[in-house]
């Protein structure tokens, strides 16, 4: 496990998303209205749909192709869908808003 | 630790074997290596909805019930489009006609049916299919495109649906039968006469007591001879007389055959470790031809595969409906009084009900609905049953408890035992729905569908499930039906009242103040909230992009693999060389994997790297084509008078002057328009939202018309003599639409929904038109181009590019 300093929440808008690769992966990282920065893997268990790219509702995202909703907290797809996306630990610094991603 | 796993193989990918598979993936997921072979090229699908996809309101890929990802999940090889040849059951192999082999330990025949097709001279000919597979839909989908005139030959249940589905598809239908009143099979001439009558009235027409002879034409059917010596034109037939369940397979690898494979309770072939199961197999001297009878043998020989004890398959009741729009038809048991039974009939001309019941001793053995058909489920387990319903006939013909003569429909549900099945297809029973409502919390059909499958499949069961519901969850079912979206219990215009009467101004405002259950709303309502508000207060409101749908916050065509595409704007689909060579060279440059003109007169680059996308915008310096939005996409048109030599009006400069006026508008759904020089309407547009046709001296204009999923053609609105008049009415109508429409609503839609009346009575007045306009020009003078915004503003540009980590900490 490594733990990276990406970036500064400032670069991700709220209720907006932004992408990373790390070692072949796409993680996507979402900021909630709240502040809250969560990262999942960007990609649906549906078929594939490049989740950063849905919209964010509460601490929900919809995946843009067919409407999936994930949970960014658990990274459980909501009913009536199932499945899961495997999530990963970010923490912000409150005083500098700095993100940290452990993958 | 290597787990010894047993070979499966499936030969068959329907809804019979892998349904089979699916229960033994639940009983022993790890037992087995499981390989599947399906002749047809797709994964497993529900057959029973292609009635529903011809009949529009499905889309094809809707009804794959497993996709490939699923087998991948469960390491299924699967092998589509592979028909195997031969099995050899001393060596236990199968071999496909693709050359591939397949070892097993366990075999699983379900190869369905055939479809019977009549061996009249013509039978070959182009234009001559069955109704069967996804094939057969497609050909039909396509040759109503060409052509008018289809026979259906077989009034049965099939014919009957593939002959509504082609009624749909806008072709002239005759159903062929050869008996003297429909659906034999199923019902009684009474409710059969009721049911013909019902379809006549949809459009269908009928030829009863006719016997096929020949078919004519050269290469392609032209029409139908009978044996009376009669004919009837013909460019489609589409055979519907039967089924024979597929043996060809095990007759020549030595298995037992009668009229399907037999097999004995436990599915069990006459060759050791070789299964039949599904409309191939013949159990007990029958061989069945719906859905239920095959997953209950499913579910029996998933537990003979899973090694868990169980009872044999006993054999089925069958009941059958028919899935044709606004007529309610079931059946079920003995319907047509064996000897020795005597019949109870109810009719009701005026409300066009039948019902007749099949008592045999005190037994209920069959029964025949049509009108109404919410007692089938009971009565279907009645005659299941088998139990006395001596004393009970009188309530059960009249559909109600004797002391309860007047009361309401729910009242039937609610008298309903708990294990009777509503849905048949997937075995849901009353109090599984009843479970779901009262704790399971359900308060929508869709809910319950998720969470019980119930209606899941064909959907016959809906009206029953929605009596449930409303029996079970009371006003709070009833509310959620209303609202625009499971956040609210608002509709559409509640919801445009409030924002105006209380000069609500932001999405959360709206939803704060109007009590939305969800604090940030879902997909369906934050994009029509926001429409609503832009709508309203064109110059005032601040769009909300993060509640934009995707394709609008990309401002391009997010695709299945997560790539864009980029569709410059070429007004009226007229471009120059000097445009073209721009698009090229930056297609080139940046690899774009493909480059396509779409049905709209444009060039799309598809295949685009989300990151790409502010780089090929700044390169190419056009506007992009809103090719994807809700707004104003393209305006096509002919080449009218300026080259045609039919051509009355300049249609390329009038397409091209539309265009430029409504560039980047914001409607409720996407708007496509087309203009052509004359009537000969090359630029198609009379399946356009607003469709201009020019006439000698003048203009006609149409409108709601779609080329989509539900192909409409349009109506005429008017017809108007300048220009200028065209652009005044465009404006008008579409700001009347705007003003109007259901977010995601189209135009076809709205059409239907208000009627063509009010909208020409809200448009006629030049006043009123000209208000109209005035606002169109309001809102559309707030806009700007999204694209030069982007590529200007580093803040709204990152959002394309990935983050790089700083450093490792
Ligand atoms: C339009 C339509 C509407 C229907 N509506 C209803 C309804 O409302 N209610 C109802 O209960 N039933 C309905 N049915 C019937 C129902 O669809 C069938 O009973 C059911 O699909 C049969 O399942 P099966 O698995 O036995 O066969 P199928 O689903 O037909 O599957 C058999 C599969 O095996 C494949 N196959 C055959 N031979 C080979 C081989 N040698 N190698 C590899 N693959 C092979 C075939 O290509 C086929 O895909 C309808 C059928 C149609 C066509
Ligand atoms: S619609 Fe009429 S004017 Fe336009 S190309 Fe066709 S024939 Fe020519
Ligand atoms: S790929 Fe995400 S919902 Fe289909």
């Amino acid at each position: 496990m490594t733990k990276m300093h990406i970036g500064n929440v400032a670069d991700i808008d709220r209720k907006g998303s932004r992408t990373l690769k790390v070692n072949g992966m796409e993680i996507a990282l979402f900021r909630l209205s709240d502040g809250e920065v969560l990262a999942v893997e960007n990609k649906c268990p549906h078929k594939g749909g490049t989740l950063s790219e849905g919209m964010v509702c509460g601490s929900k995202v919809h995946c843009p192709l067919h409407d999936w909703r994930i949970d960014l907290h658990t990274g459980k797809v909501e009913d009536p869908d199932t499945g899961c996306v495997p999530t990963f630990e970010v923490e912000v610094d409150p005083v500098t808003g700095a993100v940290y991603l452990t993958v | 630790m290597t787990l010894f796993r047993k070979k499966l193989v499936l030969v068959g990918n329907g809804m019979a074997g892998v349904r089979a598979i699916e229960h033994l993936l639940k009983l022993a997921p790890d037992a087995y290596e499981i390989t599947i072979f399906g002749a047809e090229p797709h994964p497993n699908y529900n057959r029973i909805m292609l009635s529903s996809v011809l009949a529009g309101g499905t889309d094809l890929s809707e009804i794959v019930i497993n996709d490939y990802e699923w087998y991948r999940s469960h390491n299924i090889t699967l092998y589509t489009g592979h028909q195997i040849e031969s099995i050899d059951t001393v060596n236990k192999k199968v071999r496909s006609d693709l050359g591939v082999e397949a070892a097993y330990d366990e075999l699983i025949l379900a190869t369905g049916s055939d479809p019977f097709m009549l061996p009249l001279p013509g039978a070959d000919k182009e234009g001559v299919i069955a109704f069967r597979d996804i094939k057969d839909c497609q050909i039909m989908m396509e040759t109503s495109k060409t052509y008018k005139k289809a026979l259906v030959i077989g009034g049965g249940l099939l014919g009957l649906e593939a002959a509504r589905g082609l009624l749909h598809l806008g072709m002239e239908v005759s159903v062929v039968h050869i008996h003297h009143y429909i659906m034999e099979r199923q019902l009684d001439m009474e409710a059969a006469v009721m049911l013909q009558r019902e379809l006549e009235a949809q459009g269908m027409k009928f030829l009863l007591s006719k016997q096929s002879e020949a078919i004519l034409g050269k290469k392609r059917v032209k029409s139908l001879l009978f044996a009376d010596g009669s004919s009837a034109e013909a460019d489609l037939i589409v055979m519907a007389v039967g089924i024979r369940p597929n043996t060809a397979l095990a007759k020549k690898s030595g298995i037992a055959v009668n009229r399907g494979i037999v097999v004995n309770d436990y599915m069990e072939t006459n060759i050791p470790g070789v299964y039949a199961i599904g409309e191939c197999a013949e159990h007990r001297g029958i061989a069945y031809g719906l859905v239920a009878p095959l997953y209950e043998q499913g579910a029996v020989l998933a537990k003979r595969l899973a090694g868990v004890q169980g009872q044999g398959y006993e054999g089925s009741v069958t009941s059958t409906k028919l899935k044709v729009s606004g007529v309610d038809v079931f059946s079920a048991g003995q319907y047509d009084e064996p000897a020795g039974s005597r019949a109870l009939r109810y009719q009701d001309e005026i409300s066009g009900v039948y019902k007749k019941l099949v008592i045999s001793e005190d037994k209920l053995i069959g029964a025949v609905l049509f009108g109404d058909t919410a007692d089938g489920a009971q009565l279907f387990s009645l005659i299941k049953s088998s139990e006395s319903i001596q004393g009970k006939e009188r309530s059960l013909l009249l559909g109600l408890p004797d002391d309860a003569l007047k009361s309401s429909p729910s009242a039937r549900l609610e008298a309903m035992a708990d294990d009777e099945i509503i849905c048949g297809c997937n075995g849901v029973s009353k109090g599984a729905i009843a479970e779901a409502i009262t704790t399971g919390g359900c308060t929508s059909v869709g809910q319950i569908k998720a969470c019980t499958k119930a209606s899941a499949s064909c959907g016959g069961c809906k009206p029953l499930v929605e009596g449930l519901l409303e029996l079970y969850a009371g006003d709070a079912a009833v509310k959620v039906k209303e609202g625009i979206c499971g956040c609210t219990t608002l509709g559409r215009d509640e919801i445009v009242a409030e924002i105006k009467r209380m000069k609500l101004k932001t999405v959360k405002e709206v939803m704060n103040v109007l009590e939305w259950t969800n604090e940030e709303g879902c997909s369906k309502c934050r994009p029509s909230l926001n429409y609503y508000l832009g709508m309203l207060w064109p110059e005032e409101y601040v769009d909300e992009k993060e509640s934009r749908i995707t394709n609008e916050r990309y401002h391009a065509n997010i695709q299945k693999d997560g790539t864009f595409s980029v569709v410059p704007r070429i007004y009226g689909g007229v471009t120059s060389p000097g445009e073209l060579k721009k698009i090229a060279e930056v297609a080139e440059k940046f690899d774009v994997p493909m480059v396509k003109f779409t049905g709209g007169q444009r060039l799309d680059l598809l295949g685009v790297k989300k990151e790409d996308l502010p780089k090929i915008w700044e390169e190419l310096d056009m506007p992009s084509g809103h090719a994807y939005g809700k707004t104003l996409r393209t305006v096509k048109t002919c080449v009218g008078s300026t080259f045609c030599r039919f051509g009355t009006q300049d249609s390329i400069g009038m397409g091209i002057r539309l265009e430029k006026e409504f560039e980047r508008l914001n409607t409720p759904a996407k708007v496509k328009l087309a203009v052509s020089g004359c009537p000969r309407n090359c630029a198609e547009a009379t399946i356009k939202d607003f469709g201009v046709v020019a006439i000698d001296g003048g203009w006609e204009l149409h409108v709601g018309g779609n080329g989509g999923v539900h192909v409409r053609a349009t109506d005429l609105l008017c017809v108007v003599k300048t220009e200028d008049e065209v652009v005044e009415w465009a404006s008008a109508f579409l700001q009347y639409y705007r003003e109007n429409a259901s977010w995601n609503e189209r135009t076809s839609n709205w059409v239907e929904r208000v009627g063509l009346d009010s909208i020409k009575a809200a448009l006629d007045n030049r006043e009123d038109r000209l208000a109209l306009g005035q606002r169109i020009r309001t809102a559309l003078s707030v806009t700007t181009d999204p694209w030069k915004q982007i590529v200007a503003e580093r803040e709204l540009r990152k959002n394309f590019e990935p983050i790089s980590p700083i450093e490792t900490a």
